[in-house]
């Protein structure tokens, strides 16, 4: 299995490329991707040198094209994927049809992987984008049982990358509008969720913490109470007359056990989320990770998660939880 | 300008669904979209159940378009996909790439429903290759993104299909394979005891100062406020919109769509019976003003 890191600056490229990601993906500083934060990506000359480093030790670069495109900005996506090509990337990663379709006319030896915001869930769905666009492999939102991924392995068109770690988008990738119900801006449109601009802390007078999201109230915290980034989905509301996480309690995915059956499944590619953490996340993840698929190809038979593995992810996750997320049906 | 009912996203008792559609074969409503597109495992109507009202409804002059699952995961919702697709007969509304695939193999129109993600006319153009006859576009797509749709669509030599906007209801925002109606009430979503049917309206969800925000439906997450495009209708007009969609809530809806039938044929946009739709006029889609 491949490991695929995020890389969210040219620092953090390299860092994975060093911490052994086989493939790392990348996006340019513009909308055209799902992580248009402030102060993230890469501008064309970066790319380039990304793209010479990550080459130079074997490595692959994936240009993430992931939002979707209005018609009037669609030839900005477009050149994107000229540029992808220009500058020598291994393959895009595309969730919207006309972005595939222009991909697949003009650069055909290009390869096109199908986003995980593309929404692809079954089989005639990824036959679909496979018979129509000619997709290379498919990222799978994050909404399947291990069982489903099983047996999605068994009759995809083409290879499937799975998320195996990060941030947990728990609604389905691409089909979520609660970031732009409040603020306006979206993930599929404008390749941000819940954007910092609109995010507002208030501290009272007892030391408790509020905050908003374009005004409206997220969450609130205890004076000792951890906090974290207040996206819609992991606030806590009032429901029936009680008040919790009623969406999601903030925690990160974590499939470290799962890898044999990941592995035995066929699946070709594990993903690492978070493009928008930094160098050290992004090397420390990718080093646990590299030594548990290293140590697992060299003895499967023998493979256990190891706890230190456990423990270097945990430091990394949403409030110090993790969980195994959807690939364990009680999570549903 | 032709009235659609969209497809009924609660879940509603036997009864009180067929009463509802027998109700419904009596208003000045052109096209009906039936069939369950949140959960599978809602099951007071069987496939045949809504085969038969399906029939009923068409008897009165109704268009009929079954409806598929937004989110399709297991097997044996793939199986339920196939056989409304085989159904022969009407359109499909393919709210996901499955049913856009089945539909295609077999040649069946469909209209493209909300949940599609179509965005720009080049997309729009390849579906209407594979058969989409009407669209639905999503509920963040507004009048200005509509109208630069369009005109990319004519200057390019290609036509529109037919053009529907969720003109009235509460907007389905979000999904998940998580249900959180089952999460709200501490049960298992395998063990759900199909508690949705205690919720016609959604369970409503607000924030912690108390102010309505969400509706939790299953597994789908829809925003609060019953929203109304009635004002916007001039707008609507020029923009060439063919079909106002309204989304059945459970209480209102005849006089919702008495309301609707009187405005299209009228010159003068109707007064506002719900809330306005902010993602219309490009904006955040629910009021923010009124938030803290």
């Amino acid at each position: 299995m491949q490991l695929v890191c995020p890389a969210g600056n040219l620092p953090a490229l390299q860092a994975a490329v060093d911490a052994g990601a086989d493939a790392v993906y990348a996006g340019l500083r513009d909308q055209t991707n799902a992580r248009a934060f402030p102060g993230l990506n890469f501008g064309d000359e970066e790319l380039r040198q990304g793209i010479a480093y990550a080459h130079a030790r074997g490595a692959r670069v994936y240009l993430a094209l992931n939002t979707y495109p209005d018609s009037a900005r669609l030839a900005q996506w477009q050149a994107a994927v000229d540029k992808a090509a220009g500058l020598g990337c291994d393959a895009v990663i595309v969730a919207e049809m006309a972005v595939l379709d222009y991909a697949a006319r003009a650069h055909p030896a290009l390869p096109r992987h199908l986003s995980v915001q593309g929404s692809a869930t079954t089989a005639p769905a990824l036959r679909y984008m496979h018979e129509r666009f000619g997709i290379a492999r498919a990222v799978l939102p994050r909404v399947l049982s291990i069982q489903q991924v099983e047996r999605l392995c068994e009759s995809a068109p083409v290879p499937l990358e799975v998320f195996a770690f990060g941030s947990l988008c728990i609604m389905v990738e691409g089909r979520c509008q609660l970031s732009s119900y409040v603020t306006g801006a979206s993930p599929n449109r404008h390749g941000v969720c819940s954007p910092a601009g609109f995010v507002r802390w208030e501290e009272h007078a007892d030391g408790r913490r509020s905050v908003r999201l374009n005004r409206v109230l997220i969450d609130r915290f205890e004076p000792a109470e951890p906090a974290g980034y207040p996206t819609v989905c992991k606030g806590r509301y009032a429901v029936g007359g009680e008040t919790f996480h009623a969406l999601e309690e903030p925690a990160s995915l974590n499939t470290l056990e799962l890898l044999p059956r990941l592995a035995r499944a066929g699946v070709a590619a594990l993903k690492i989320e978070g493009r928008q953490r930094g160098a050290a996340y992004v090397a420390s993840v990718t080093r646990t990770w590299r030594e548990a698929l290293d140590r697992y190809r060299a003895a499967p038979a023998q493979w256990r998660p190891r706890p230190g593995w456990q423990s270097a992810l945990a430091r990394h996750a949403e409030g110090r939880q993790t969980t195994l997320g959807p690939y364990h049906r009680r999570w549903h | 300008m032709k009235l659609s009912l969209g497809p009924l996203q609660y879940f509603w008792p036997r009864e009180r669904t067929l009463a509802f559609y027998r109700e419904a074969a009596r208003w000045p409503v052109d096209i009906v979209y039936l069939g369950e597109t949140v959960c599978s495992k809602r099951r007071e109507l069987a496939a045949r159940d809504w085969t038969a009202l399906a029939a009923e409804l068409a008897e009165s002059g109704k268009q009929v378009v079954l409806s598929s699952l937004a989110l399709v995961e297991a097997e044996s919702e793939l199986g339920a996909l196939g056989r409304l697709v085989e159904a022969g007969g009407g359109w499909i509304e393919a709210n996901d790439l499955s049913a856009v695939q089945l539909c295609r193999l077999r040649g069946v129109p469909f209209v493209g429903g909300p949940s599609l993600n179509v965005y720009n006319h080049r997309a729009l153009a390849l579906l209407m290759e594979d058969g989409l006859r009407r669209w639905v576009p999503g509920v963040e797509q507004g009048e200005a993104l509509l109208r630069e749709l369009r005109a990319a669509m004519l200057a390019g030599g290609g036509a529109m299909p037919e053009l529907e906007v969720i003109a009235f209801g509460r907007l389905p925002l979000a999904y998940s394979a998580r249900c959180f109606t089952a999460r709200a009430l501490d049960v298992a979503k395998d063990q759900c005891g199909f508690r949705c049917i205690d919720h016609p309206d959604g369970l409503p969800l607000a924030t912690r100062e108390g102010r309505p925000f969400l509706r939790i439906n299953g597994v789908q997450v829809q925003g609060e406020e019953v929203t109304d495009l009635g004002p916007e209708l001039p707008a609507l007009r020029a923009l060439g919109v063919d079909v106002l969609r309204l989304y059945p809530q459970a209480e209102g809806m005849a006089e919702a769509v008495a309301h609707f039938h009187l405005a299209r044929r009228s010159p003068q946009p109707p007064p506002r019976i719900g809330a306005r739709n902010g993602y219309w006029h490009g904006g955040p889609g629910m009021r923010v003003d009124a938030a803290s």
